[in-house]
């Protein structure tokens, strides 16, 4: 066994939270609290994109249709809120279903559908290779984003206006600092627990199969049920992640479930860096900072950050927490 | 003289084209228990076909492969592994990010419980890591433990092959030319190596290195052109008119 010794990466992580947890105080000190809302979608595409980082990272699986998870886990969040606030069921038959205020039971459902979508998205896609997988994931997102706009009752292209927020626990949230820490929260027990399973035995298959798929089949492992657990439960989290979105503008849109969204999860991870979870978290952070930024700049802030883009990844072959992390390889 | 036994692997009758080019014809043979059973022919003969079809990395045609008096079937080279089907690719096939012991512990953790466990370091588990430890010092790698695979020379990754599919712990061990490439001390010491699994695992050994097939092998089958030409202990195909027509000719000076 090597000695211990004080790992970089963890101790700037550790910083990162706890500079993290201090925001929403430090905010109402120069009062800048106005930006809470923004930083908690942060953390919800950052929890988007550490799950497709299981996926993406871990099982070398370009999935270009995470868009869908996030849409359906907004969507069902969204028709959650939505019929709570008018009082009517979601469902009427065969088994009526009412709407709901209560995290608890809408991050759970959003989950579930995302995580049902993804299996079945997974079991079709993942008997594929390469280039067909990405563009059978691409279809299947585009399938759901139709079917989306097809349902007059949540708005079409328009989107949907939620009357309501949700409460934690029967508790309501004042203001935005507890939902910010809610995501933070989520986010955390993710990153925690997905590095956790990354180094348990289950981690190594997933990533030997990424490695060697060869080699895997044979020595036994059912490479492919490996690979839809991770496509799965990666699913499900980015539904979680699509609820927090819905909760947190009180809108949702088609444009959640949209291809460029998928792309933009995708530029996230590798920004950040494949196979480290914690980078596409901070990749989220800066893709979504400097698109404020140079939104508010130039309207042709597309031809300012492709390059940029372009420079970070040319340059950081193993994305930005590569160059904290030394020995941050997916392996 | 050879008791009877019940043979571990049996292949019948197996056949595989691919286009019209005829690459298996009704080939059969068998493996006894311990026995080293080597294949050889020239290159195009068909034997890294019939390799992939035992292992269930292609179908066959018509034939059928028995592993302990149970047909295969159709089942892929997962579920084949899982009855004790292990084998050697041409190049060694390991996951090169990992580290030398990280590619043994892979092998170690297949045999346990299977790969559903999310919670504990594979590392920190005792029981695989002895597993583990053994496997690397009696393949002699336990100073690369920590390297990445993708360090190891050539005739080491050939090692670390060996050591992983012998970690699974195979009752059949396929070993597609594992002397491939290796230079003469090499190929000498991987001799010794399978030499001494012999009358534990079952070999069916693939290999153009004729000094280690005649040193290796309790039988002999010879195939050309996708056919079997003969079959029989080593001293019979040295001795064998056709066999030293087709192939031997030059390679054996007698």
């Amino acid at each position: 066994m090597p000695a211990p010794r004080i790992r970089l990466d963890r101790v700037v992580a550790l910083v990162g939270l706890g500079l993290l947890v201090l925001v929403p105080p430090l905010l109402w000190r120069l009062q800048a609290d106005y930006l809470l809302p923004t930083l908690t979608r942060m953390l919800a595409y950052g929890l988007a994109a550490a799950a497709l980082d299981l996926v993406l990272g871990y099982g070398g699986l370009v999935s270009f249709g995470h868009g869908a998870f996030l849409g359906t886990g907004a969507y069902v969040a969204g028709a959650l809120l939505h019929h709570a606030g008018r009082g009517t069921p979601v469902l009427a038959w065969p088994l009526t279903l009412a709407g709901s205020t209560e995290a608890l039971v809408i991050l759970p459902a959003a989950a579930a559908s995302a995580g049902i979508l993804a299996f079945m998205v997974g079991a079709v896609s993942l008997r594929t290779r390469g280039v067909h997988f990405i563009m059978i994931t691409l279809a299947f997102a585009q399938m759901v984003y139709f079917l989306v706009l097809a349902v007059p009752e949540y708005g079409g292209t328009d989107g949907l206006m939620l009357p309501l927020r949700w409460s934690v626990g029967g508790l309501r949230l004042e203001g935005d600092a507890p939902r910010y820490w809610f995501a933070l929260m989520l986010v955390v027990l993710f990153v925690f627990g997905a590095q956790g399973a990354m180094e348990a035995r289950y981690g190594l298959a997933l990533r030997g199969a990424r490695q060697n798929e060869r080699r895997l089949q044979a020595l036994g492992y059912p490479v492919y049920a490996i690979r839809l657990l991770a496509f799965t439960v990666s699913g499900a989290w980015t539904g979680i992640a699509g609820a927090l979105l819905a909760d947190v503008a009180m809108f949702v849109s088609p444009d959640l479930l949209s291809w460029q969204r998928s792309g933009e999860l995708i530029i996230m991870v590798v920004l950040g860096g494949q196979g480290t979870l914690i980078g596409p978290v901070v990749g989220a952070f800066v893709l979504l900072a400097l698109e404020e930024e140079l939104s508010a700049v130039t309207e042709h802030w597309m031809l300012v950050l492709g390059p940029i883009l372009l420079l970070c990844v040319l340059l950081f072959r193993r994305g930005i927490w590569g160059q904290v992390s030394r020995d941050a390889h997916p392996g | 003289m050879r008791t009877r036994a019940e043979p571990i692997l049996e292949v019948r009758g197996l056949t595989r084209r691919f286009g019209s080019l005829i690459a298996v014809s009704e080939v059969s043979l068998d493996l006894l228990p311990g026995e080293c059973h080597a294949l050889i022919g020239p290159n195009g003969a068909g034997k890294s076909t019939l390799i992939g079809i035992i292992a269930g990395e292609l179908a066959p045609e018509a034939g059928a492969v028995l592993l302990d008096g149970e047909d295969l079937g159709r089942l892929g080279p997962a579920a084949r592994a899982r009855r004790g089907l292990g084998r050697t690719f041409q190049i060694a096939e390991l996951c090169l990010d990992f580290s030398v012991r990280r590619n043994v512990l892979l092998a170690v953790q297949a045999r346990f419980a299977g790969p559903f466990h999310f919670l504990r370091r594979a590392e920190r588990l005792a029981p695989l890591a002895a597993h583990v430890d053994a496997a690397l010092v009696s393949a002699g790698l336990i100073d690369r433990a920590g390297l990445p695979a993708a360090m190891l020379s050539h005739g080491e990754r050939r090692q670390l092959e060996l050591a992983v599919v012998l970690a699974s712990r195979p009752r059949v061990l396929l070993l597609d030319e594992p002397a491939a490439g290796l230079g003469p001390s090499e190929t000498e010491e991987l001799g010794n190596r399978l030499a001494a699994l012999k009358g534990r695992v079952a070999m069916l050994l693939v290999e153009h290195d004729m000094d280690t097939v005649f040193r290796l092998a309790d039988r002999i089958t010879v195939l050309a052109e996708g056919r079997v030409i003969a079959s029989g202990a080593p001293e019979e195909i040295r001795g064998d008119r056709s066999v030293r027509e087709a192939y031997l000719g030059e390679m054996v000076d007698a």
